[in-house]
């Protein structure tokens, strides 16, 4: 049947009216519509990312650099005026080492997210396409590992290879791309038996391009707001490690073992409240970026899901 | 056979399984150590002799499968192996067995998560429940705007706050020591405790609520409303008999959270636990020790979770009322 040419549609007289917005114009009308907790999210997230990179022309000091006087206290408890947060057990400056703790504890942190995407995103796409023999036995063995606590696993390794950064980076990774592998399937799976995707693989897409140009795409929304999600996590757990003694070890300043070093005098925050700042203010730090981190999680998930109250 | 038996022993085999691949795993890590650990862990003036007989030992002069089926025999009949600390160069044996060092600090630990899970579990069903059947007050808000923060909070940091908080109240080191009464060990427990509690509330509080609010969100409880049921009977009578199995697997779930938890709380106040034996044994890599204390978590996170999946089976009404 042929459309006769002089003929009304609603659709046509809309579609020539509507502006096509440019993205950034998309971005800035969702971010005026973005709620407070979520703006605050994205601009304390800001500030660290400032500071990570542009961290050495921004601290006072050398990262290792050791004063004559020991555990000063802050300056407005009556310190030397030149450490604003004092010094540690060993005499560095406390505002440095939280300078550059920022930039090793979130760098540390941002690779190894990224690596758990790379390792659980591929195998995950890879097990939702192939659905043979390969996803069956990759979806059985990330059961098992996930049947154990990470946090426990990872101190299990950690026994094994020792406590360097790589192989901090490289256990935390594929521990934590079992969760990347489980999203990634199950989002996956229902993209792939979507009839665009069979087109591509008719026309002789390989593999690769398929996975890259017909579905990620597609599974990108849910995809970045893991990727807050488990940055969060990983964090949490290197955090953690470091405090615990087994993560990023000495000289390299971190908050995890800052806040290892700082407790020593905990047992007598009773008498003065100031001794707890040492290990208040680096795990504050920790505490702060996680909740930003989450805050814009949160409203991403609301957005791109049109997730309602209720969850 | 009965459906619902039928599934619970399908679960329970699985669990099994699961305990067995990981049990395996985590006897493999012994294998993956780099080089020759006799000579490490006994010092560079060993002598051959007595890294040989170390060697002997452990039975590294056995295939794999057979050291495996040896280990857990005798894992299975509560012998966990030897330390490694405590060995000396010149071939004296000071070491002590595993089990002895993992039993006091276990119940320790037992009776630390127990503590805790007897405060939070009916707090947080009950702050779950209320927040769902008042969903959007101002209650629920407050409720989940604290518990959204109290989330994302690292336990150093929230255990770090108490303490500024509450140090001049209760002790900051939580040495328990056998001999204690039971008073002073609640008093000294306090504090990791309370730290525990608040992490394990939020988590659990959000989760009953999620639940509960999907399934008061279902038709039939549409139907039982508009039909002129009163509020407790919609409550206790159609939807109380599908509300156990996830408000069970909430609590299963946050009690193995709690096992992992105690790791990072156990060493913030010197408690003598098994998390803190743990992180001692992997920075000395004792590795026995630390073995056996990732089989001990391991094994009750597993437990714990297939307990959940059982109760979820017996008391789902579809599966008790076949048709």
């Amino acid at each position: 049947m042929t459309e006769e040419p002089q003929s009304y549609s609603a659709a046509g007289e809309v579609g020539q009216v509507r502006l096509r917005r440019s993205y950034g114009e998309r971005v800035w009308i969702a971010l005026k519509k973005a709620p407070i907790s979520a703006w605050f999210g994205m601009i304390v997230i800001a500030i660290y990312a400032f500071v990570a990179i542009f961290g050495p022309f921004l601290a006072p000091y050398g990262e290792a650099e050791v004063f004559a006087k020991a555990d000063e206290p802050w300056t407005m408890f009556g310190g030397n005026p030149a450490h604003f947060f004092g010094t540690d057990q060993i005499g560095r400056d406390v505002l440095t080492r939280l300078i550059y703790g920022a930039r090793n504890t979130i760098g540390i942190a941002l690779v190894t997210t990224l690596l758990s995407f790379l390792i659980g995103g591929t195998l995950g796409l890879v097990a939702a396409i192939n659905r043979s023999w390969l996803d069956q036995f990759l979806s059985r063995g990330v059961d098992v590992l996930m049947s154990i606590p990470s946090l426990i696993f990872a101190l299990m390794l950690l026994s094994i290879f020792g406590s360097s950064i790589p192989s901090l980076v490289m256990i935390i990774a594929v521990l934590d791309s079992t969760r990347v592998f489980r999203l990634t399937r199950s989002v996956a799976a229902n993209v792939v038996v979507m009839d665009y995707v069979e087109a591509a693989r008719l026309r002789g897409e390989g593999i690769g391009w398929v996975m890259r140009k017909e579905i990620l795409p597609n599974i990108m929304p849910p995809l970045v707001a893991e990727f807050g999600l488990r940055f969060s996590f990983v964090f949490l757990t290197i955090a953690s490690l470091s405090f615990l003694g087994l993560g990023i070890q000495p000289p390299t300043a971190d908050w995890g073992s800052m806040v290892r070093d700082g407790s020593r005098f905990i047992q007598f925050v009773a008498y003065d409240w100031t001794l707890a700042l040492p290990s208040l203010l680096p795990a504050g730090a920790v505490a702060l970026l996680t909740v930003a981190v989450n805050f814009v999680v949160d409203w991403f998930l609301h957005k791109t899901s049109g997730l309602r109250d209720d969850h | 056979m009965h459906p619902v038996l039928y599934t619970v022993l399908q679960r329970l085999g699985l669990g099994l399984l699961t305990l067995f691949i990981v049990s395996i795993i985590i006897f493999s890590s012994i294998a993956l150590l780099p080089g020759d650990f006799g000579q490490q862990v006994l010092g560079q003036a060993a002598l051959p002799e007595t890294v040989e007989a170390f060697r002997r030992e452990l039975g590294l002069d056995k295939p794999a499968w057979l050291r495996y089926i040896d280990w857990i025999a005798a894992v299975l009949q509560g012998d966990l192996g030897t330390s490694f600390s405590g060995r000396a160069s010149s071939g004296a044996d000071a070491s002590r067995s595993v089990w002895e060092l993992v039993a006091p600090r276990l119940s320790n630990t037992l009776f630390l998560a127990g503590f805790t899970a007897l405060i939070a579990v009916p707090l947080s069903l009950f702050l779950g429940i209320t927040a769902a059947l008042k969903r959007n007050s101002i209650y629920d808000r407050s409720v989940n705007a604290v518990t959204l923060t109290t989330i994302s909070f690292p336990e150093f940091f929230l255990a770090y706050l108490l303490i500024v908080v509450l140090a001049g109240i209760f002790p900051t080191l939580s040495n328990v020591t056998p001999d204690m009464s039971l008073g002073d060990r609640i008093l000294k427990i306090a504090l990791p405790a309370l730290t525990m509690t608040l992490v394990i509330v939020a988590h659990m509080m959000r989760m009953t609520r999620a639940a509960l609010i999907n399934l008061l969100a279902s038709p039939y409880i549409e139907m039982a409303q508009l039909k002129g049921a009163s509020r407790a009977k919609v409550i206790i009578k159609h939807a109380l008999p599908n509300a156990w199995a996830p408000i069970a697997t909430v609590i299963a779930f946050n009690l193995a959270y709690l096992v992992v938890g105690v790791v990072v709380v156990e060493v913030v106040f010197v408690y003598p636990g098994i998390g803190q034996l743990m992180v001692d044994s992997v920075s000395s890599r004792d590795i026995p020790v630390a073995q056996a204390c990732a089989l001990i978590f391991a094994a009750t996170y597993i437990l714990l979770n297939l307990m959940a999946d059982v109760i979820g089976i017996v008391t789902n009404p579809r599966l008790l009322h076949p048709r």
